[in-house]
């Protein structure tokens, strides 16, 4: 309702200003759309001297002319897309159009954003790409395009997914590898092509077990090589955490994983039960001596 | 009463004045453009809630008013608040070579039509179309050379800062 009485009050004004102002028309042949950093030209009506405006947010320009004739743009001179109004204000007429500047045909660069950089392999749909396709003057390439992603690893074939844009945008997921390792990720259009690295981590250790052998007066505890449930070692530096409890009392020491397995001694209590765990997984439990 | 042809003319410009002054008051004057939503079903692999949804178009819309202020005072600052990369980089060279030409433009933007069409997983961007229609008047040294209505679909594309989305590409296609 209030842009039609907008649009209304703006014809009003139009009105209005043509009885006090030179005669506004709209005789200038212009192109519908101009591909952005190409020459083109305007063909103007009357004649004298006159100045034209070629405006929108993205550029403007101002030049004097001669009207009758065409008024010729070298390439480069209007690069950035968008909608851009016209106007030739003469001595006695001023002549308004509006044309498009479109984005380049041909791609130049791609913005390419890949998360995250770090992940645990084996995580369906964890790794994710989104592709902004740009040409040389870094307008936003609207016609659809096609982008090929591709995560290749350090085993196995690589992913491949090809992607129409959208509003000069694609995106994909992509599953990580089973085993770890850096993956390339390539996003590609037409001949550009943009990659970046992501680091495939072990995931949670699988499963956790112990042993325990008597050492002079304590116990000698030792785990067996950590590993994620698709065989990767876990990290070193993963906290592993012995708890023995006895009567009366509890002890509690935090490993780290040094070479995949953590070492540490306790006291032997006779009867005392030792329990190992890291992360959220729980390991087996040694009941050492008699009660 | 008979009124004579030159008292005739001289009401009706006297009218026409007044139409002017009012309508030109009202419509450059006004600050709010109408603003319509179209609702965002799918937006791609990121569900859009609506606390985003609201941040983002409150934004966008600041955003057309940094653009109007920098583009009618020729002043690039005002357009850090809520423009980043690209399309900052792009309007401040426009308003540096309006200032250079001695030229001003006046955007005033009476409605938008809004979709948001994408949502990146990582939620670093933020991509919407709009419809929307806006007066132009070009000046030149001050003076008034031309008033143009538009009607023109922006793509815009915006990125969250600190504290609120900031527009980093903004650029109109045909519809």
């Amino acid at each position: 309702m209030k842009s039609r009485l907008t649009l209304l009050l703006s014809g009003l004004i139009w009105v209005a200003s043509a009885q006090f102002a030179v005669t506004q028309t709209d005789d200038l042949r212009l192109p519908r759309s101009v591909e952005a950093g190409v020459a083109f030209s305007i063909q103007t009506t009357g004649s004298g001297n006159a100045i034209l405006y070629i405006v929108g947010p993205g550029q403007v320009l101002r030049r004097d002319v001669q009207l009758g004739g065409a008024i010729s743009f070298a390439p480069g001179d209007l690069h950035n897309a968008g909608h851009y109004l016209v106007t030739v204000a003469g001595a006695s007429a001023i002549e308004n159009g509006a044309f498009d500047v479109t984005a380049a045909h041909q791609p130049t660069t791609l913005s390419f954003i890949a998360k995250p950089s770090r992940l645990p392999v084996d995580s369906r749909d964890g790794i994710s790409g989104v592709a902004f396709v740009f040409d040389a003057f870094q307008n936003l390439v609207l016609q659809p395009l096609q982008v090929s992603f591709q995560l290749s690893g350090v085993a196995g074939t690589p992913q491949e997914r090809t992607v129409l844009t959208h509003n000069g945008v694609a995106w994909t997921k992509m599953d990580s590898a089973s085993k770890e390792g850096a993956a390339q990720f390539e996003a590609r259009a037409g001949s550009i092509a943009d990659t970046r690295v992501i680091q495939q981590v072990p995931g949670d250790p699988c499963s956790l077990r112990m042993s325990a052998r008597p050492s002079g007066q304590r116990l000698a505890l030792e785990t067996e090589p950590v590993r994620d449930c698709r065989g990767n070692a876990v990290p070193d530096g993963t906290i592993v955490t012995f708890t023995e409890t006895y009567s009366g009392g509890e002890a509690t020491v935090d490993v780290p994983l040094k070479r995949g397995v953590a070492r540490t001694e306790m006291p032997a209590y006779n009867g005392a039960t030792i329990s190992v765990a890291t992360g959220v997984v729980l390991g087996n439990e040694i009941h050492w001596g008699k009660e | 009463m008979n009124r004579t042809a030159s008292q005739k003319r001289t009401i009706w410009k006297l009218f026409t004045i007044v139409c002017t002054v009012f309508a030109t008051i009202f419509v450059w004057g006004s600050d709010q453009p109408g603003v319509r939503v179209e609702p965002a079903d799918s937006v791609g692999p990121r569900a859009l809630e609506k606390q985003t949804e609201t941040a983002v178009i409150r934004d966008y819309l600041q955003a057309w008013r940094s653009l109007s202020g920098a583009l009618e005072q020729n002043r690039e600052d005002l357009l850090s608040a809520d423009f980043v990369g690209t399309a900052k980089e792009k309007l401040a060279n426009t308003v540096r070579e309006q200032a250079k030409l001695g030229m001003q433009t006046r955007y005033r933007d009476g409605a938008h039509d809004i979709q948001i069409v994408f949502y990146s997983p990582e939620g670093l961007s933020i991509q919407l179309v709009d419809t929307v229609e806006y007066d132009v008047q070009i000046l030149d040294h001050e003076k008034i050379q031309a008033t143009q209505h538009v009607r023109a679909r922006y793509v815009a594309v915006l990125t969250p800062t600190e504290v609120q989305w900031k527009v980093r590409v903004f650029q109109a296609e045909p519809e």
